[in-house]
């Protein structure tokens, strides 16, 4: 089959592999239909996160068709089902309390003692997301292995279209689980770092949890152009000084909650982001993290910090004081994806959820490499692609 | 005890380290230390009280307590999530586990159980004659609330006398820990999830998979 595999910074290739097989009895094969190239993914094509390896096939939000299915598997062939990034195995003690994201049979035995050496505890198995998640083939690619296939994937009715459904794989329920996080209240002003896709449905699901006022924070003219289109208020921090801007659009009070849909690899200026961006490129994992530590200063006394931002390693000058002082919440993590799957399908059935808006490419499969080139070097224009296997060039 | 008496030291080395790596699995204290002045399992501690190489291990499994005992009881069961043992066959009073050593060939470890407690404990040790000492136990206790049994596993040997000796047990003291904490949670994986999690694309990786794990 096709794929699109990873060989180092900035150099992913479409290229020939070996078909994927049944090899336990609850997997699943999927063909996949679409697949999208997520802002996390350019953690890995910039180098970012440790344990990639050359040939690995990327690619975490996906969905397709049942073409093959292990003799435990629930689903039948032919079903259109999409599939969560997060393996999980609905039987341990983390899947059993809705914790799917930290399922602790996912991830290899033999997979399990980098990420348990790094965080103090394995991680679990993610699809395509380096070998600290357990070297998954992605869903980039015109057939995946689907394990545990009786438990994660959601089947979608067919008179919805790929583009409706997609992105319940990954950035739909992370931006409402980001605004969950914040424990939004009716009354709140709510301030998200970055407008790109989980920003975007992190600003959507903070209105339509009742938010009095969503301040959305980016440089990018679109895609502060597309929050503002959700509802947002905007602040351009190449304009504006975001901190005094907060404060005074939250009537001096400071903001309620605050979500850093950023992550490891913010743009900024401040001297420690400049010294974190040099210990990046020297290979050490140090995060660069000036949006939450931002963030925390911004926040009201009390309030609430939401973090679905990617962090993968360690982080200097942390403002433990605002945090303490402060008396501050932090609530973070890779996606529950399974909790939210069906309550957000009937959102989008009912209309109340869209997410085709932001979908700015569609492109064939085989020009994955200049999707990635582009989401990264274009990110105002292309806010989001969409690889398509079965689309002609 | 092996049954190759051609391997050479490279052979008995690996063959002794492999070994001890299955054993880790079943192998369990027959006699619990006392700890040292706290109420953590006595292998956490940071300076060990005995000349004994002593590793242990506690994972939670969300199953009943009888059911995992059962699984365990037969030792046939256990090749299904110890990677590098082949086979585990009953002789007479004996436990003779094949374990599988570089350059495809196998040593054999001869065991006899000392303790069998229904639904709470088996423990085993080496017999006479044995290339190294070695003893372990596994146990079984009931998780508070609906988290299902608690399962430690608890192993000790005498590093063999001698320089060559002190050598493997250098090179070996790490490693049936690791092969210990893997087989662990692999077993987890069968029992809750009702296989092996494996990141493979198809069965021929499974395989490459395997033959790394085995070294």
């Amino acid at each position: 089959m096709r794929a699109l595999t990873w060989h180092g910074t900035h150099d992913v290739r479409v290229e020939t592999v070996d078909d994927p097989e049944i090899i336990n009895s609850r997997d699943a094969i999927i063909e996949i239909t679409s697949t999208a190239i997520c802002g996390s993914d350019l953690h890995l094509y910039d180098g970012a996160i440790p344990g990639v390896q050359p040939g690995d096939v990327l690619g975490h939000e996906f969905m397709g068709r049942v073409v093959e299915t292990g003799k435990d598997s629930t689903l039948e062939k032919g079903q259109r089902v999409v599939v969560p990034f997060t393996i999980s195995c609905g039987g341990c003690f983390h899947c059993k309390i809705q914790q799917y994201s930290a399922c602790q049979n996912s991830n290899p035995a033999e997979k399990q003692d980098m990420s348990a050496t790094l965080y103090g505890h394995p991680m679990a198995g993610l699809f395509g997301y380096s070998h600290l998640t357990g070297g998954y083939s992605g869903g980039q690619a015109e057939y995946v292995r689907v394990p545990f296939s009786d438990f994660g994937p959601i089947v979608v009715p067919d008179h919805l279209d790929d583009d409706q459904v997609l992105f319940l794989s990954d950035i739909l329920p992370t931006g409402w689980m980001a605004a969950e996080n914040a424990e939004i209240q009716p009354d709140d002003t709510v301030a998200v770092w970055g407008c790109g896709p989980v920003g975007l449905f992190a600003i959507q699901s903070a209105i339509l949890m009742g938010a009095s006022k969503v301040i959305a924070i980016d440089h990018y003219p679109n895609r502060l152009a597309l929050a503002k289109q959700m509802g947002a208020e905007i602040i351009d921090f190449r304009k504006t000084s975001v901190r005094e801007a907060l404060m005074e659009m939250s009537g001096g009070i400071g903001v309620d909650a605050v979500i850093d849909a950023v992550g490891m690899e913010a743009h900024g200026f401040a001297i420690d982001n400049m010294i974190d961006i040099v210990k990046q490129k020297v290979g050490i994992g140090a995060d660069r993290a000036s949006v939450l530590k931002q963030a925390l200063l911004a926040v009201r006394p009390g309030g609430r910090v939401s973090i679905p931002g990617v962090y993968g390693g360690m982080t200097d000058k942390f403002p433990t004081g605002a945090l303490m002082e402060k008396g501050l919440q932090i609530r973070t993590g890779q996606t529950h994806v399974q909790r939210y799957t069906k309550d957000l399908l009937k959102k989008i059935e009912e209309g109340t959820v869209d997410t085709t808006f932001m979908i700015s490419h569609r492109l064939p499969l085989e020009d994955a490499a200049r999707g990635y080139k582009c989401f990264r070097e274009e990110q105002d224009s292309w806010t989001k692609v969409v690889l398509k296997p079965g689309m002609k060039d | 005890m092996r049954n190759d008496r051609d391997l050479g030291l490279a052979g008995t080395v690996a063959g002794v380290g492999l070994a001890l790596g299955g054993l880790a699995f079943g192998a369990f204290l027959t006699q619990r230390r006392k700890g040292g002045g706290d109420d953590a399992p006595f292998y956490t501690r940071k300076s060990p009280d005995s000349d004994d190489a002593v590793l242990g291990r506690t994972v939670t499994i969300r199953k009943p307590r009888a059911e995992l005992y059962e699984f365990w009881h037969d030792f046939g069961n256990l090749p299904r999530f110890m990677e590098n043992v082949e086979t585990i066959r009953s002789e007479g009073d004996h436990r003779v586990w094949t374990i599988k050593a570089p350059g495809g060939r196998t040593v054999d470890v001869r065991t006899e159980v000392s303790e069998d407690t229904q639904n709470r404990r088996i423990a085993w040790r080496s017999v006479e004659g044995s290339d190294i000492e070695t003893s372990g136990s596994v146990e079984f206790e009931d998780a508070p609330g609906q988290r299902g049994t608690r399962v430690s596993l608890v192993m000790s040997y005498d590093p063999p006398a001698g320089e060559v000796g002190r050598a493997i047990a250098k090179l070996f003291m790490r490693e049936p820990e690791v092969q210990a904490r893997h087989d662990l949670k692999r077993f987890k994986m069968l029992m809750e999830t009702g296989e092996v999690a494996t990141s493979a694309r198809t069965k021929d990786q499974t395989r490459k998979a395997k033959q790394q794990e085995n070294g």
